[in-house]
């Protein structure tokens, strides 16, 4: 990790896109996104740390190693079942520097609002924020506050960046999954992604679904004490499981097997999925880890996970394998085989 | 999950796949016709469970693989107008125009909007008075009931601002110009549950009946799926060709009276290009005449659009099970999922797309293909 990069001489892996705009499947954490790092940002900003492409980096500081992390919140509706955007913010970062193995130390916080906005939506959101905070016990330390004309924003943005301390005994990175890992999920999947489609204009449900968002250090304290040899850590957010294991698949070049009947896939989340058209593998999660560990260690690790409330559904849901490296195939409940592949830009519901 | 979860069971389906195995002398070659049964055969991998009994081509029952350029070229011209909001089924979003699709369009400034209903358009038309709002009305008979539903509401309501742009499509014609084709490889029918349940299936009685062909009403969970498959291939090995209906229940032979005649009310039979396929006589719906003030295309004056199909892409040919994705000489080096020359492309199970990862994933792992 001291080797220099040299920006200039990166290669853009993928084909130049075909419109000279942004568009919204920018940002859906499918290949658009993944062309819109490389093809513009890395060029420019590549070094060593960020080349990690980690949900965050790790920087030399003295004699030990910090994890950083930086993350967007621009959710709306600002206020769903489940949380707010503070508490989606704070949960967010602190989640992407766990899965480096780190313990979360400080938060910072910037905030841009939209002149118009209600103070007392501004309060709530403020207050989820610090109570999520606080109940992880890390400190919101430096914040920002900037206003934009109405119209130049929705409501409110939030940035927040992440400092965690790396324990060197306990290093999951995405590189690391071999065949033969067990893949573990600490909950039932696909609830955040529904709870906020659910909760926009227009689509209403029975009962509510609520967001899965939540702190996710403990589940990894508890995985650390258990003293499991995790190999990799990784919160399915954006672009939901599939995309996340398909990531891991191409950092680690190997296959990745998964069992359709074990996918924690809770009812009504299911059927809202099919109502709308969507495949839950690909909706975001904000309180779910997956766990990739070694076969022998998978059951310790399971009743690790399962002592804590987050993990209490924590289940199996496949395993790494040699043959079709970089792919991610998943077994049907019938023993048929499909490929499960990042999908070109955001989920769009079907017609049919 | 009453009438979900029986049709989901593994069991059953393992009963059906072996039972199917067992009576097929051959391998008899059946179309699907409905995208929505591509996606549960894609999804569950039934295809390949199937594999020496049956062979599925996966027919032109997607909508959005079958919507004329012309007309995504029309909604391209109407969403780029500064007074309209346009709105669409959200898998309409990607489907290449000639130069853009419609995210693109609306990266440029459009305000185009995915809807779950076309009421829900309506709405929002009756929310902006003072926008234009218009609807991308496409699809089989199966959605034609609720958008006819809607432009009914519409000027009942008197709401002036609201308009749809048809490209609506019927199944029977599309399934006689497969069987009229010479070289039709087509041996039997899985027609669309919910295409039957508006429409019922007397329609479908003289096409089994004059080019001999099992045509089964078939629902679209896996158990629906394969049951209409092991009826097929029965009537096949006993050389019958009937209309049956596994989808029992959902559908009667006369279909749904009030959303026929709502539907009829509407709209009216008229002359339609596919794409990749071509004209297929009285395949479409437009507007009646007493309906076209809510004609998107006379509004905005776009009727005139018309576009040549680029010869390169042969979604025809795929669509009608003359030609495998992998045989196409554009296949995964000029048109690919993220570049896609027609719509089998675009959709995750569009046929095109489908062979793409399949392809690339048999590259990855040769063993495993071969078993």
């Amino acid at each position: 990790m001291t080797g220099t990069v040299n920006p200039a001489a990166m290669q853009c892996p993928v084909p130049l896109e075909a419109s000279d705009r942004v568009q919204l499947g920018h940002g859906s954490g499918g290949k658009l996104s993944a062309q819109l790092v490389a093809c513009h940002f890395l060029p420019h900003f590549g070094n060593a740390a960020l080349l990690q492409l980690g949900d965050a980096s790790i920087v030399r500081v003295g004699g030990g190693e910090l994890a950083i992390s930086t993350d967007s919140f621009v959710v709306q509706p600002i206020e769903f079942p489940g949380g707010n955007i503070g508490s989606l913010a704070v949960h967010g970062t602190l989640n992407d520097v766990a899965m480096m193995g780190a313990r979360p130390l400080c938060l910072t916080a910037a905030f841009i609002l939209e002149e118009g906005l209600s103070l007392a939506v501004l309060d709530r959101v403020i207050g989820e924020m610090a109570r999520a905070a606080r109940d992880a016990g890390v400190p919101i330390v430096a914040g920002d506050t900037k206003v934009v004309e109405r119209g130049k924003a929705d409501g409110l943005y939030i940035n927040t960046t992440g400092v965690g301390v790396v324990d060197p005994g306990f290093r999951p990175e995405p590189t690391r999954a071999v065949p033969g890992d067990v893949i573990l999920v600490s909950g039932p999947i696909a609830r955040h992604g529904m709870a906020i489609m659910a909760a926009r204009e227009g689509l209403s449900f029975e009962s509510a679904i609520t967001s899965d968002s939540a702190a996710l250090p403990p589940l990894v304290d508890a995985l650390r004490q258990a003293d499991v040899g995790v190999h990799v850590l990784r919160d399915p957010t954006r672009g939901g499981v599939a995309s996340a294991l398909n990531e891991i698949a191409v950092s680690s070049a190997v296959g990745v097997e998964i069992d359709e009947a074990a996918l924690p896939v809770p009812g009504d989340v299911r059927a809202a999925c099919e109502m709308l058209g969507l495949d839950p593998l690909y909706v975001a999660n904000e309180g779910v880890l997956l766990a990739f560990v070694p076969e022998a260690q998978a059951a310790r690790a399971l009743s690790a996970m399962r002592t804590h409330p987050l993990g209490a559904d924590a289940v199996r849901i496949g395993r790494v394998v040699a043959g079709h490296p970089r792919f991610v195939a998943l077994r049907t409940a019938l023993g048929g085989t499909r490929i499960v592949d990042l999908l070109p830009g955001d989920q769009l519901p079907r017609i049919c | 999950m009453k009438y979900l979860s029986e049709y989901r069971d593994a069991d059953i389906a393992r009963t059906l796949i072996a039972r199917i195995k067992a009576r097929a002398t051959r391998a008899w070659t059946l179309m699907e016709v409905c995208g929505g049964q591509t996606h549960t055969i894609v999804r569950q991998g039934l295809d390949e469970l199937l594999v020496g009994a049956v062979e599925l081509i996966h027919g032109p029952g997607c909508p959005v693989c079958v919507t004329p350029l012309e007309q995504i070229d029309k909604a391209l011209a109407i969403a780029a107008r500064p007074e309209v909001i346009f709105t669409s089924f959200g898998d309409m979003l990607r489907v290449p125009g000639s130069d853009c699709d419609l995210q693109q369009v609306r990266a440029r400034g459009a305000d185009v909007r995915v809807v779950y209903s076309p009421l829900d358009a309506l709405g929002l038309a009756q929310r902006h008075p003072d926008k234009e709002v218009v609807f991308f009305a496409v699809g089989f008979e199966t959605t034609a009931p609720a958008n006819a539903m809607a432009v009914f509401r519409a000027r009942q309501l008197g709401v002036k601002n609201f308009s749809v742009l048809v490209s609506h499509v019927t199944v029977p014609p599309a399934i006689t110009a497969i069987l009229a084709a010479p070289d039709n490889r087509v041996q039997g029918f899985l027609a669309a549950g919910h295409v039957c349940a508006v429409m019922g299936w007397t329609e479908y009685e003289p096409i089994a009946e004059k080019y001999k062909v099992p045509i089964i009403i078939t629902g679209f969970e896996p158990v629906d799926i394969l049951e209409g498959i092991a009826m097929a291939v029965n009537q096949l090995e006993e050389c019958r060709h009937v209309v049956e209906n596994q989808y029992v229940r959902s559908v009667r032979r006369l279909g749904t009276k009030p959303a026929r005649l709502l539907v009829d009310q509407v709209f009216e039979l008229v002359d339609r290009p596919w794409r990749g396929i071509g004209q297929i006589p009285m395949s479409g719906l437009k507007l009646r005449h007493d309906f076209s003030a809510y004609d998107a295309e006379l509004r905005f004056g776009v009727s005139d659009i018309k576009v040549t199909e680029p010869v390169e892409c042969r979604a025809g040919d795929v669509l009608t099970g003359r030609l495998k994705p992998p045989q196409c000489p554009a296949f995964g080096v000029r048109c690919t999922p993220e570049r896609p020359l027609g719509a089998p492309m675009v959709s995750t199970e569009g046929a095109c797309s489908a062979y793409y990862s399949l392809a690339r994933y048999r590259t990855a792992a040769p063993e495993e293909a071969a078993k």
